[in-house]
């Protein structure tokens, strides 16, 4: 056993000097920030203003760069009219018509059965029930015209986001060059709350549609690029020389045998893409998106909670109803006829699609009902709701708001004092020093470097606002999440339920949370921190299980026959040798976390999201950018510090 | 002899490793092994020379990992050879600029892959006629060609089919029309039938036979069951470790290894049907004649022989067509040919 918990004698030495080491840098940090005032809170005439010169640049660019007569405002304004025509176009399709041709829109009904027809085509009856009912649901409950502008953006922005994600892939797997740009660039931007993205694009784009949908594209694409990159480089590589040997040219042997090939892998990115624009869609109605996005926003907004159920629920059904679809749609296994079908037979899903079409159409010019479900004939039980929840909280609000109260006023409030007060030489040299330890120069360099800049640039209190928070949620995941996780690993029937509400859970726009958040809490930092929790504990869960049914059989049934009781083997033997993996799933909650810090500012806070979400309006372009960036540092200095712990661990307990 | 060499392999090299070249060049081209584990390359292929004959069947066998699918991937230019020099049909191969490469491959190489290496996306058909597609054959003349190759594998029937819906012997099938569809001077088969079950393997090899009889290409088949090789090749090549440690006939390998590993080898083989009388008889007859009867033909395999040998009371005459004694074969000479020497 002591192998493996790695305990002997030597290397109890080595932790004292570890010790020590910190309690000297934390030591030295204290007494510097009691000597010196400039340590404990940065000199606001030392702050390099990279915020004015960041915006000034973008205003210019916006304004004036240019070269000659050709202004960098022409490019930006041809590609807006370019990403414009597409979406105009499904615009009139969906809900809006040309009305000087006295073309209607397609009729709801049209659009609610044919998505049914496409479920039948992908993934049979099930799937065309699912689906339709779903879209049923959006025209009942009278959310027709904003759900169709919210799919109007998911359809134009997922082919332009999946068609820019296919060739940076591509390119990527074609050139070392391009890969050494563009991999970290795409890390960065992983790390970088989406919010951050929107106040450039303020500035070069304006407000409306067409920048929320270029947002969108931005934000949705690499993981289409990854999935490009991953199934290019997966193509068994028979394949690929067959396809050689066949005589193909470098481009034949791209689009005819490496793409077709990686299919699956693509269509899976093609899913991403699809999930990630959904979960833009509020934050694009910042930018002036119309749409459900915008209809939940200012639900939130307005306290008006029963509404916002609605109106999230109808989200998370057009996502989960594209998710379904797209899924199915990867793994559809091609397979040749036994008969020779008739013509009719084959193409009976675009005969169906045209013949519902033309009878809605009929029925439509009888009565528009059929067009557009009138006001009167759709439902909400948004009123009904408010009223349940008004009473619900009148009648709960005594028994909640002294828990609220308290752990507010006992924890939350010390723990934050304690973060504001941290000197910013403690946190540097703390964070440096664990680098070193964990991976030498070049860790202790980078986060050492990362956590200078958010201090010069001037964004030290609202970063340590923003540790605070994601430390507080954070703790509170793993005490949840690993225990659900080891549950799940003792017993199947547990854990099948757990993965199935994992994956669920996954399918929903992380603001979604904020809605049941705000029911129950109110505004406030507890509610922050329980929006947090409910959208970052699935990792702290998934790697938990994952890590522990991982742990080698060999290494359980020495336990056993060593003596151990079940007890002694989970805490002994099993979580050692699997907490490298559960710490990965915890880096994942880290990095969650911190990109909702950027939605949980729309209920309030005073952190880096909030500094973002200011930006917006005034279009502080580098306000929000180094904000965002700031973010994206803590998550990269969680992230290698983490990583660099995990390898060192694994190769210690000499695991895969 | 010179005129039917088809392929030609002079020195060839193939070293993986950071900076190849490099290290080929520090070492004059010829790099001993322990050159190569000292500075951390992989010498898949060394100092490699032999000629592959028009019309006949080189098998080239070896170990995992013994640098086979390395050589044929020189000579294909999936990998191209760090030195060394091959030819082919006279013509300096490794000079062949990206361009030509991909007419050589579209008309004059033909390769069948181990794990198939069908296109998932496509039917049968279209598999089998992709390398015309690739050439922009019309749609109409590559389907006619591919629907003959598949007749001939004897898959008809089964065009419209995905290669997930087919067993591996079908699926390689597939693969072998594919390779044959653009009428291939050379055909490559690296390990054809190796993830198939014996059974199958066996019907493969009489298929793979009965197809040569009729095409008559110049073939370069590798395997890791001498058993197979004997029954298919015409000549076979020994690699070990990355080079070629013999060449010749299966009963020259039989009779004659060159060392302890291909004698290891040459085992377990059925020298009974490969070996012939001619190879094991000892010098006998001055010239004249004898009854057929009592002799055996020098051509024989002596698996066709030996009841008759070890049945007689002495050594039994070996005669040429004309009927003249050339040799004869005792008793003790024919079980040490069928079991070995060092047999009891
Ligand atoms: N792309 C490669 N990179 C590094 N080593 C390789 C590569 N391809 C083959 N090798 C090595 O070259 C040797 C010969 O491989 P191979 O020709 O595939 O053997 P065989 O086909 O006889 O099993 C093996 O040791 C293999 O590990
Ligand atoms: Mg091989």
């Amino acid at each position: 056993m002591s192998d493996i918990t790695l305990h002997n004698n030597s290397s109890l030495a080595q932790k004292y000097s570890v010790v020590l080491q910190f309690a000297a840098v934390i030591a030295f940090g204290v007494l510097l920030a009691n000597l010196w005032q400039g340590a404990s809170r940065w000199p606001a005439e030392w702050v390099i203003p990279l915020k004015l010169w960041l915006t000034e640049f973008f205003n210019w660019l916006g304004k004036e760069a240019g070269i000659g007569d050709y202004k960098f405002r022409d490019l930006t304004r041809a590609i807006a009219w370019f990403l414009k025509q597409p979406l105009t176009w499904t615009e009139y399709l969906l809900y809006r018509g040309v009305r000087s041709w006295g073309m209607p829109p397609l009729p709801w009904v049209a659009i609610v059965v044919g998505i049914g027809i496409v479920g039948h085509w992908i993934g049979g009856w099930r799937l065309a029930l699912f689906s339709a009912a779903c879209f049923l649901y959006l025209a009942i409950f009278g959310l027709w015209k904003d759900s169709m502008r919210t799919l109007s953006i998911v359809l134009v922005s997922v082919p332009v986001a999946a068609i820019i994600g296919l060739f940076l892939g591509i390119w990527v797997t074609r050139s070392k060059r391009a890969a050494s740009i563009i991999t970290p660039m795409f890390d960065l931007m992983q790390a970088t709350p989406h919010m951050a993205y929107l106040v450039p694009i303020v500035v070069l784009f304006g407000f409306g549609q067409v920048p929320a949908m270029m947002a969108t594209v931005i934000f949705a694409m690499p993981p289409m690029a990854r999935c490009t990159i991953l199934g290019l480089q997966t193509v068994p590589s028979d394949i690929i020389e067959s396809g050689a040997m066949s005589g193909c040219t470098p481009r034949q042997l791209l689009w005819k045998v490496e793409i077709p090939s990686a299919h699956q892998t693509l269509m899976l990115g093609v899913n991403q893409v699809i999930m990630q624009t959904l979960a833009m869609v509020v934050i694009a109605s910042l930018v002036g998106a119309s749409g459900l996005g915008q209809k939940l926003l200012f639900s939130l907004q307005q306290l008006r909670l029963g509404a916002a159920v609605e109106q999230g629920l109808a989200i998370v059904l057009i996502a989960v109803v594209l998710d379904r679809l797209s899924q199915a749609l990867a793994h559809r296994q091609p397979q040749h006829m036994e008969v020779k079908q008739t013509w009719a037979r084959r193409h009976r899903h675009i005969l169906a699609f045209i013949t519902v079409l033309v009878v809605s159409y009929a029925l439509a010019k009888y009565s528009s009902a059929w067009a557009i479900l009138p006001k009167k004939m759709t439902i909400t039980l948004g009123r009904d709701m408010d009223y349940a929840l008004r009473w619900f909280s009148k009648e709960a609000y005594p028994y909640i708001s002294p828990v609220r109260d308290f752990i507010t006023v006992e924890m939350l409030i010390p723990l934050r004092n304690f973060f504001l007060w941290l000197p910013w030489p403690v946190v540097l040299g703390t964070v440096m020093l664990a680098g070193w330890r964990l991976g030498g120069a070049s860790v202790a360099g980078l986060t050492g470097y990362l956590v200078a800049m958010i201090i010069i640039t001037g964004f030290w209190v609202p970063a340590m606002l923003t540790v605070y928070l994601v430390f507080s949620s954070v703790i509170i995941c793993v005490l949840i999440g690993v225990p659900i996780g080891i549950w799940s690993a003792r017993n199947d029937r547990v854990a099948r339920f757990v993965m199935g509400a994992c994956d669920t859970l996954q399918t929903f726009p992380s603001f979604i949370y904020l809605i049941p958040v705000i029911m129950l809490f109110k505004v406030g930092d507890l509610s922050n921190i329980l929006a947090i929790l409910a959208y970052a504990s699935v990792p702290a869960v998934r790697y938990t299980y994952l890590g522990l049914i991982r742990v080698p059989p060999v290494i359980n049934e020495a336990a056993l026959t060593n003596g151990c009781t079940p007890r002694q083997k989970l805490w002994k033997v099993e979580l050692p040798v699997a907490l490298p993996e559960i710490m990965l799933g915890i880096n994942q909650t880290i990095m969650m976390a911190l990109a909702m810090t950027a939605i949980t500012a729309l209920i309030g806070s005073r952190d880096l999201g909030q500094e973002i979400y200011r930006a917006l309006p005034t279009a502080d372009t580098g306000r929000g950018l180094l904000a965002g960036l700031s973010i994206a540092a803590i998550g990269i200095i969680a992230d290698r510090l983490i990583s660099a712990w995990a390898k060192k661990r694994k190769e210690a307990l000499g695991v895969e | 002899m010179t005129t039917d060499i088809q392929i030609k392999c002079r020195n060839v090299w193939k070293v993986f490793g950071p900076t190849p070249k490099a290290f080929m060049q520090r070492h004059n081209n010829n790099p001993s092994a322990q050159n190569l584990s000292d500075e951390g390359y992989i010498g898949a292929v060394q100092d490699v020379s032999f000629d592959v004959h028009a019309g006949e069947i080189l098998i080239i066998m070896g170990l995992s990992g013994s640098g086979k699918s390395t050589i044929i991937r020189c000579i294909t230019r999936l990998n191209d050879p760090t030195s060394g020099e091959i030819e082919l049909e006279g013509e300096d191969l490794l000079a062949a600029s990206p361009e030509e490469l991909v007419e050589l491959r579209r008309h004059k190489m033909g390769m069948v892959f181990q794990n198939f290496g069908l296109l998932p996306h496509r039917s049968v058909l279209s598999n089998v006629a992709f390398p015309l597609e690739v050439q922009g054959m019309s749609v109409k003349d590559r389907e006619k060609r591919a629907r003959e190759m598949i007749d001939l594998v004897g898959l008809g029937g089964r065009e419209e089919y995905f290669p997930r819906e087919l067993s591996g012997g079908q699926q390689q099938r597939v693969g072998i029309a594919r390779s044959l569809a653009v009428e291939p001077d050379v055909w490559f088969l690296d390990e054809p039938f190796s993830a198939l079950d014996p059974l199958i393997r066996a019907e493969m090899q009489d298929e793979f036979l009965r197809l040569q009889k009729m095409l008559k290409k110049t073939i370069v088949f590798i395997t890791h069951d001498f058993e197979e090789a004997t029954r298919l090749a015409d000549r076979i090549g020994i690699m070990k470790d990355g080079r070629m440690v013999q060449m010749g006939t299966p009963e020259e390998l039989i009779l004659h290894p060159a060392d302890d590993y291909v004698a290891a080898f040459a085992q377990n083989a059925p020298r009974d049907r490969i070996v012939s009388a001619k190879a094991i008889m000892e010098p006998a007859g001055d010239g004249q004649k004898s009854q057929p009867e009592n002799s055996v033909p020098a051509n024989a395999k002596i698996g066709t022989i030996a009841a008759q040998i070890i049945g007689a009371d002495t050594a039994v005459p070996v005669v040429d067509d004309e009927g003249i004694i050339v040799g004869q074969i005792s008793r003790q000479i024919m079980s040490d040919a069928l079991f070995g020497t060092d047999a009891p």
